[in-house]
């Protein structure tokens, strides 16, 4: 079973169009020597009731969010997805298409990015968003190159509080062009100082919330990098928070990037996410990734297409402002499918219920006499210390309860006894006492 | 016979910010069983916004109606023949899609404790296995999220290499003028230098012209192979030999591995690193753009610099180890987009070795098939036998004033998707095809039968092809337009 439709009738007619006898006679360019001797060794291959049965008896090795109570988060959030998400992606039109290229026939994909670039743009607070890249951690790896440009500078200031793993991506992403990256502390009460910022600094990057769960005073931060000359750079993991904190752009910020997995993009094991990447508007030609833009048919007819293209690989090669050619098409429409459905009052709440059980959990948290380290204000996600983590935390997991992330695992130099803890809306109440009698026990 | 068609009814559909109307439902959430509470007071006034002024208002059914009409303005596989060079539009199978969505795949943390990461763990490990053996190499990780982000990974990882042994002085990049624009942005995002190597006349790269760029300067040499002229490089072997010899290492650009699969492996030929593009070779779903998958294989003598973490098994389990110093890093948030890698690897079950095999074999039986049947209309220019793509020109169209880009508009019309075109740009007026194996001779058949029509057109009616299409929802659109005055999003104030 390959998929491949020939009649014997058929094969043999196109053998003879080409004037071949067999298929393997028409692979005369690849020198012998070269040739596959032996078959692939691979395992035998499957029909589709066995290779359903074969992924489903992994799957039921995870452990899944839907298993039992989760208060995972560290990047990656647990949210309702409507049906009708699954149900509108799902389409061939969509799901088949190529890069709208040829937009006379693609008008679908391209209205729907136009969307999505303005939806990104109302949440950040900004006037460009391109659109897409492969995840919040390359997003900001593409603002910092961006910012280098912008600036000719090659110093990146970077919060402590930015998601470690982010970190890493930047770094890797920087390394090679020469950029050099600076750590900004946190204050004693979880959020990034400022204060001190290198003459030379290209940008200072803050996320919020921070991997503390820490809302950042995004403001300070942008009029500190301001008075030095650097762009400021806003990343979230949790773009949910965008619908309930005062944005970006509106703080003063010159880019915003992130992650909008929260915005109807399963778990999945860490991908397929989505990297946003949202600026001012004088930016705009240093944008990496794709843009799509407003124009008119020959007969005057609104219509939209990839624009801007100069800035791009397969046009300016070595001199484009990315090497990036994909954007993450599927995943920018369920987003758009799934902000749309939500809409300005369901996201709006949305945000508050996450922000209700936050509140509720970090209270009783306190009441049963963990303590919380910090104390800035946080959005759905936060730290509490847990004497004896480790063994509470296998305790919890015997009951089925996924209790959070222990920051050690990200930070080796971090106390061990801080435990990252998120609540969504797909948390209850009563998961909530459960996961605090568990810690306090 | 062409399949240009109508369908039912195709609406005009405003843009969702046009249609939303305040006050206007959309989605139900209910309050949650904990007492709500007041952001401003919970927060403070500096960091809580108003709500969105101009964010949409709609119900539940406009939203379903928006985006099904709007799909119906897309033309996807789904939809009809894609026969796009370079660029392995195959059919995507929906039994991948069920297995993406399994519950048990579909809703895993990545920070989940590895206890309970077994079975996706498994699942990548042998994906892992499986390309190796594809490709001949002997280490893969599944990390980079696209082709682009691999050939970053690989190129990073050979400069590493270099500077382990004290080379530093490897800053150059050897690419030939027919690669993708990816190759040379990616050794440039490395720091890199990029020398273009010229392709012969014949359209494959000569060892000659090779060995007079390749120095003590050399880091690699970016092949792609078949290249984007669908010509299998005949002197791979000798390339490779002639940039090892300068001390330099060997990349492939994968994304033609569709012409290869069970046929050649790249490690047999000198690769020392190469990515696959998932979504090209392995059927996994192009979504009007993305997401891809870009793995990345190497030989031993590189995996010590492969990004954070790999996947190991030790004693009977799976583990994510990220502690080994010489690594370049990590380039994903996770492991990279597991949902798409996942669907891959059921493409490959499904097939089996001879499955793949023939994917190839039938890949490149269509290619010279289509080429066969169109080479006494149209110009082609290089003669050798093709592999899973051809390329054509419009040099004998421009004689009667069309081009290219008339002959993939006109395609619209006859219900195909055009071309690739304008690429590789050694090629005025490329036109590459890639049929893949998955289309019959009689879809060929029709596809061909457009093409000749089109050719005959460009004599006889000429301005029927300079003004096409006529039958898509809109027509040729004004790009001047949108780049001189960017209008890059829906505002109140420009509506």
């Amino acid at each position: 079973m390959s998929y491949v439709p020939h009649t014997t009738e058929e094969l043999r007619a196109m053998l003879a169009r080409i004037g071949a006898s067999t298929p393997e006679s028409l692979l005369e360019s690849v020198p012998a020597s070269l040739r596959n001797r032996a078959e692939l060794k691979l395992a035998p291959a499957l029909d589709e009731r066995a290779l359903l049965r074969h992924f489903a008896a992994f799957a039921a090795e995870n452990g899944t969010a839907l298993t039992g109570p989760s208060f995972l988060g560290a990047g990656a959030h647990h949210h309702f997805i409507p049906a009708a998400v699954d149900a509108l992606a799902s389409r061939g039109e969509f799901m088949t298409a190529y890069t709208p290229y040829q937009a006379e026939i693609s008008q679908g994909t391209l209205q729907m990015i136009f969307e999505f670039q303005t939806l990104l743009c109302q949440l950040t607070g900004l006037e460009v968003a391109n659109a897409s890249l492969y995840d919040g951690a390359s997003a900001l790896a593409e603002a910092a190159l961006m910012a280098a440009r912008v600036t000719r500078r090659t110093r990146i200031c970077v919060s402590a509080g930015l998601h470690p793993h982010w970190r890493e991506v930047l770094r890797t992403y920087t390394e090679g062009v020469g950029l050099v990256l600076e750590t900004l502390p946190l204050d004693d009460s979880g959020r990034t100082d400022t204060a001190k910022l290198p003459a030379d600094c290209a940008a200072v990057v803050v996320q919020s919330p921070n991997f503390r769960g820490s809302i950042e005073a995004l403001g300070v931060a942008a009029g500190a990098a301001h008075a030095v000359g650097a762009l400021a750079i806003a990343a979230t993991a949790e773009a949910l928070s965008l619908a309930l904190l005062r944005s970006p752009g509106e703080l003063g910020c010159d880019i915003a990037c992130g992650d909008a997995q929260s915005f109807g993009l399963p778990l999945s094991f860490g991908g397929p996410y989505l990297g946003f990447l949202a600026a001012r508007e004088k930016l705009v030609r240093q944008l990496p990734g794709r843009l799509i833009g407003e124009t008119l048919d020959s007969s005057g007819q609104r219509a939209f297409v990839m624009t801007l293209t100069t800035r791009e690989q397969h046009i300016r090669r070595e001199k484009a402002t990315s090497n990036i050619c994909t954007n993450q098409g599927l995943c920018a429409l369920r987003v758009t499918i799934w902000l749309a459905l939500l809409g300005r009052a369901g996201i709006r709440r949305l945000a508050e219920i996450n922000l209700a059980l936050s509140a509720y959990a970090r209270r009783a948290c306190a009441r049963a006499g963990l303590a919380l380290p910090y104390a800035a204000p946080v959005f759905n996600e936060f730290v509490v210390a847990v004497p004896g983590l480790a063994g509470k935390l296998e305790r919890l997991a015997a009951q089925g309860i996924q209790a959070g992330v222990p920051l050690a695992r990200f930070e080796p130099e971090t106390h061990a006894d801080h435990l990252l803890v998120c609540t969504t809306e797909m948390n209850t109440r009563a998961e909530i006492d459960a996961l605090v009698r568990g810690l306090a026990a | 016979m062409s399949t240009a068609g109508r369908s039912g009814l195709v609406f005009h559909e405003p843009l969702l910010f046009e249609s939303s109307r305040p006050g206007r439902p959309g989605v139900r959430v209910d309050d949650p069983d904990v007492p709500l509470v007041d952001p401003v007071r919970e927060l403070g006034p500096e960091l809580v916004r108003d709500d969105i002024p101009d964010f949409p208002e709609l119900a539940e059914l406009d939203v379903v109606r928006h985006f099904t009409r709007l799909s119906q303005w897309n033309y996807g596989i789904d939809s009809g023949f894609f026969p796009l060079g370079s660029c392995t539009m195959k059919y995507n199978p929906k039994v991948n899609e069920s297995i993406a969505r399994l519950p048990g795949l579909a809703a895993v943390h990545p920070a989940s404790d590895e206890s309970r990461l077994q079975g996706v763990l498994a699942l990548a490990a042998e994906l892992e296995a499986a390309l190796a053996e594809i490709s001949g190499l002997d280490r893969v990780t599944l990390q980079p999220a696209a082709g682009a982000q691999g050939e970053f990974v690989g190129v990073r990882m050979i400069s590493a290499y270099h500077r382990a042994r004290g080379d530093t002085q490897r800053t150059r990049v050897l690419i030939p003028d027919t690669a993708h624009g990816t190759n040379p942005a990616s050794a440039a995002l490395n720091g890199l230098e990029v020398i273009e190597v010229k392709s012969g006349p014949d359209g494959i790269v000569h060892p000659e012209a090779l060995a007079a760029l390749a120095d003590e300067r050399t880091a690699a040499l970016m092949l792609t192979n078949p290249n984007t002229l669908g010509l299998f490089e005949s002197h791979v072997e000798k390339l490779a030999e002639v940039i090892h010899g300068a001390g330099g290492l060997v990349y492939l650009d994968g994304a033609n591995m569709n012409a290869l699969l069970g046929i050649a492996k790249p490690g047999h030929m000198g690769v020392d690193v190469m990515h696959f593009n998932l979504h090209k070779t392995f059927s996994t779903p192009h979504g009007g753009g993305g997401p891809g998958s870009g793995p990345v294989a190497v030989r031993n003598s590189l995996a010590p610099y492969l990004p954070t973490p790999v996947i190991r098994l030790e004693g009977g389990r799976y583990r994510l180890d990220d502690e080994f110093p010489h690594s370049i890093g990590r380039v994903h948030a996770w492991y990279g987009n597991a949902g798409i890698w996942l669907r891959a690897l059921a493409y490959i079950r499904t097939l089996g070795a001879a499955g793949l095999s023939e994917v190839s074999t039938r890949a490149i039986l269509n290619a010279n098939y289509v080429l066969e049947c169109l080479r006494d209309v149209y110009d082609v220019p290089h003669q050798r036998r093709v592999m899973h793509e051809c390329v054509l020109t419009d040099r004998r169209q421009n004689e009667h004033g069309v081009t290219t880009a008339d002959i993939a508009k006109r395609l619209m019309d006859y219900g195909y998707h055009p071309p690739t075109i304008y690429f590789p740009l050694v090629v005025a007026g490329a036109l590459m095809i890639e049929p893949t194996e998955c289309e019959s001779q009689e879809t060929l058949d029709g596809f061909i039968e457009a093409m000749r029509a089109i050719a005959h057109e460009a004599e006889s009616e000429p301005s029927r092809v300079t003004g096409a299409p006529e039958r898509p929802i809109v027509r040729r659109l004004d790009e001047v337009r949108a780049a001189r005055k960017p209008r890059l999003r829906w505002s109140r104030e420009s509506a």
